[in-house]
């Protein structure tokens, strides 16, 4: 199988995050940058369908120079090859954006992949948006909060998380597949796999070389603001006999708050 | 006109679309525009009158028995040619698990711009502004779209749903031709969890247990205590999640749901700024924790001070109490 994952570099999920409001921006000093953590689950899938089935796994992230050190990390899981498809942007959260880069790239470069992996959702922009897009681009099947995924032949089986059950799907490859925590437990890098990532070469695609022109690259999200969430005023503490603090806790819920 | 699609499970329709078609109503009021509600599958149409209850001038029933099952890529055909036909101002979704997987296909075919799960909605200037939490809460993005139709999903539990009267108005079906071999992939069996719970995201009360319930068994309690009310669930903080405790379908935080309850109940949590990250935007929070000093007491509106083994069955008795009342 010729399995191609998309990783995104983000903030890890302990950071705080400080807003620049001038530039209505993140402020990335002092943040911990990794692999978005829904990637990495299908980076291990990856590999566990290559350990299966035989193949390639294939790490491609859209971003800057520093989305290199995550591809270096998949390299280290094991991956065979990774690209840095370079774009200078700042974040857009404009998914249709990336989606095309996207789509493009696997038309350009990788016509043969017969499964398309994701995160979910990268951690930060939480638009869970581009791999459905890229679906739609290429005229993919898709299946999206996977936690089970089988691969028989040319079609594949996906169970998908939704409210209260799971969806079973059913589609042929290629498609596009997304994961959710529980999929598997992605395996640490080892030392001999840091090494061996170190001495590979991590090569670059341009926009240009993918004929994209400025219509395809333009955001079409209108930032207008950008904040912190409003401090939440300092809550009453109850303390003392469990018994007491319990029946005015509810008194407090009904009387002053009106939630029950 | 602001079109919103519903989205039908089980013969009936989802609470969160009525939520959506509630918050577009309010919003096409504002703007001197139309709203209308769009039903998908084989024979829909009889589901109109609960989307006329809340306002909707008229329902659009796309119907196709290739429709009866839900599949992504048929939806989204359908949508995009109801958009095609009928040229909304706006298409809105509930941001449910379908809303997720269908809303971006959509905006992909019709090469649009999408706003994800939104928390607010507001017309400024005559168009619609649209904010969501980025970073799972930590923060918040406020945007406009530059292209038409403005797509958007909602998130449910957060925008209240409209007063319902009984109304009329006009149902238009439309056919839906699907190209044969247009539709790649079919949900082949919706398996419901036994238990029947409800999901984190969809309760109106959340009752979520962290490292402080110290194994998996401590759960019951708050399964008990969850009993109490009529639409609650049980979550749980990435720790117990991870130490194997509960499915990591109840996790609540940046790498789990967020979840916008009426009421939060934090058990035992500690309060990881990953974990307030998915529960900020709940209405009233109440921790119950042993340790004054844990962070989780800054972000809640109301906190015991406690042994939770102790707090939880006291909390229970007093809770079956006034609601009985």
């Amino acid at each position: 199988m010729n399995i191609l994952v998309f990783v995104k570099r983000v903030p890890d999920t302990e950071s705080r995050i400080r807003v620049q409001h001038e530039t209505k921006t993140i402020a990335e000093d002092g943040l911990n940058f990794v692999v978005s953590p829904y990637d990495e689950y299908a980076v291990e899938e990856a590999l566990r369908l290559r350990e299966a089935k035989g193949g390639t796994v294939r790490v491609v992230s859209v971003g800057r120079d520093e989305a290199g050190a995550v591809l270096r990390k998949c390299l280290a899981m094991g991956a065979d090859e990774a690209f840095l498809v370079k774009d200078a942007s700042p974040e857009t959260y404009d998914g249709l954006r990336t989606a095309r880069i996207i789509a493009r790239t696997v038309e350009r470069k990788f016509p043969g992949a017969d499964l398309l992996l994701f995160g979910k959702q990268s951690v930060g922009a939480d638009n869970s948006q581009v791999p459905a897009m890229v679906a739609e681009l290429l005229g993919l099947g898709q299946a999206t909060v996977v936690t089970k995924f089988e691969v028989e032949g040319a079609s594949a089986t996906a169970y998908r998380e939704i409210e209260g059950g799971t969806e079973k799907v059913v589609l042929p490859l290629p498609a596009v597949v997304t994961a959710q925590k529980g999929l598997n437990e992605p395996r640490y890098e080892t030392l001999k796999g840091i090494m061996a990532a170190k001495k590979k070469d991590v090569p670059v695609i341009t926009l240009e070389e993918l004929g994209l022109g400025p219509d395809d690259l333009a955001s079409r999200v209108e930032i207008t603001g950008l904040d912190v969430p409003p401090q939440r005023q300092a809550g009453k503490i109850l303390q003392g006999d469990p018994a007491e603090t319990s029946r005015e806790l509810v008194r407090l819920l009904r009387g002053e708050a009106k939630v029950i | 006109m602001i079109a919103v699609f519903m989205e039908a499970r089980d013969g009936k329709i989802k609470k969160s679309s009525l939520e959506a078609l509630s918050e577009a109503k309010r919003r096409a009021e504002e703007m001197g525009a139309e709203t209308a509600a769009v039903l998908v599958g084989a024979s829909v149409a009889g589901l109109a009158p609960a989307a006329f209850a809340l306002g909707a001038a008229k329902v659009y029933a796309l119907e196709s028995q290739a429709l009866a099952d839900y599949s992504s890529q048929a939806y989204a055909l359908a949508l995009a040619g109801f958009v095609g036909d009928v040229k909304p101002g706006a298409l809105f979704f509930a941001a449910t698990a379908m809303g997720k997987d269908l809303a971006p296909r959509v905006a992909a075919r019709l090469g649009v711009a999408l706003a994800s799960d939104c928390t607010k909605v507001a017309v400024r200037n005559g168009e619609l502004e649209f904010t969501r939490p980025i970073y799972a809460g930590k923060a918040f993005l406020s945007f406009t779209l530059k292209s038409t139709p403005k797509l958007a999903t909602l998130r449910p539990n957060i925008f209240p749903l409209g007063e319902a009267a009984p109304a009329a108005g006009e149902v238009v079906r439309k056919d839906v031709p699907l190209p044969s071999g247009a539709v790649k992939g079919r949900v082949a069996e919706v398996i419901k969890e036994e238990s029947g719970e409800i999901d984190v995201t969809e309760a109106d009360v959340v009752v979520s247990g962290g490292r402080g319930l110290k194994g998996p068994e401590a759960f019951a309690l708050l399964r008990d205590l969850a009993a109490v009310f009529p639409r609650a669930a049980v979550g749980a903080s990435r720790s117990a999640v991870d130490s194997g405790w509960i499915g990591h379908q109840h996790q609540v935080g940046q790498t789990g749901k967020t979840v916008s309850p009426n009421l939060y109940l934090a058990v035992g949590i500690s309060g990881a700024i990953q974990h307030l990250a998915g529960m900020s935007s709940s209405k009233v929070i109440v921790a119950v924790n042993k340790d004054v000093e844990a962070p989780i007491f800054k972000a809640a509106d109301y906190g015991i001070v406690g042994d939770l083994f102790e707090v939880v069955p006291r909390l229970k008795d007093e809770l079956k109490k006034a609601l009985a009342e």
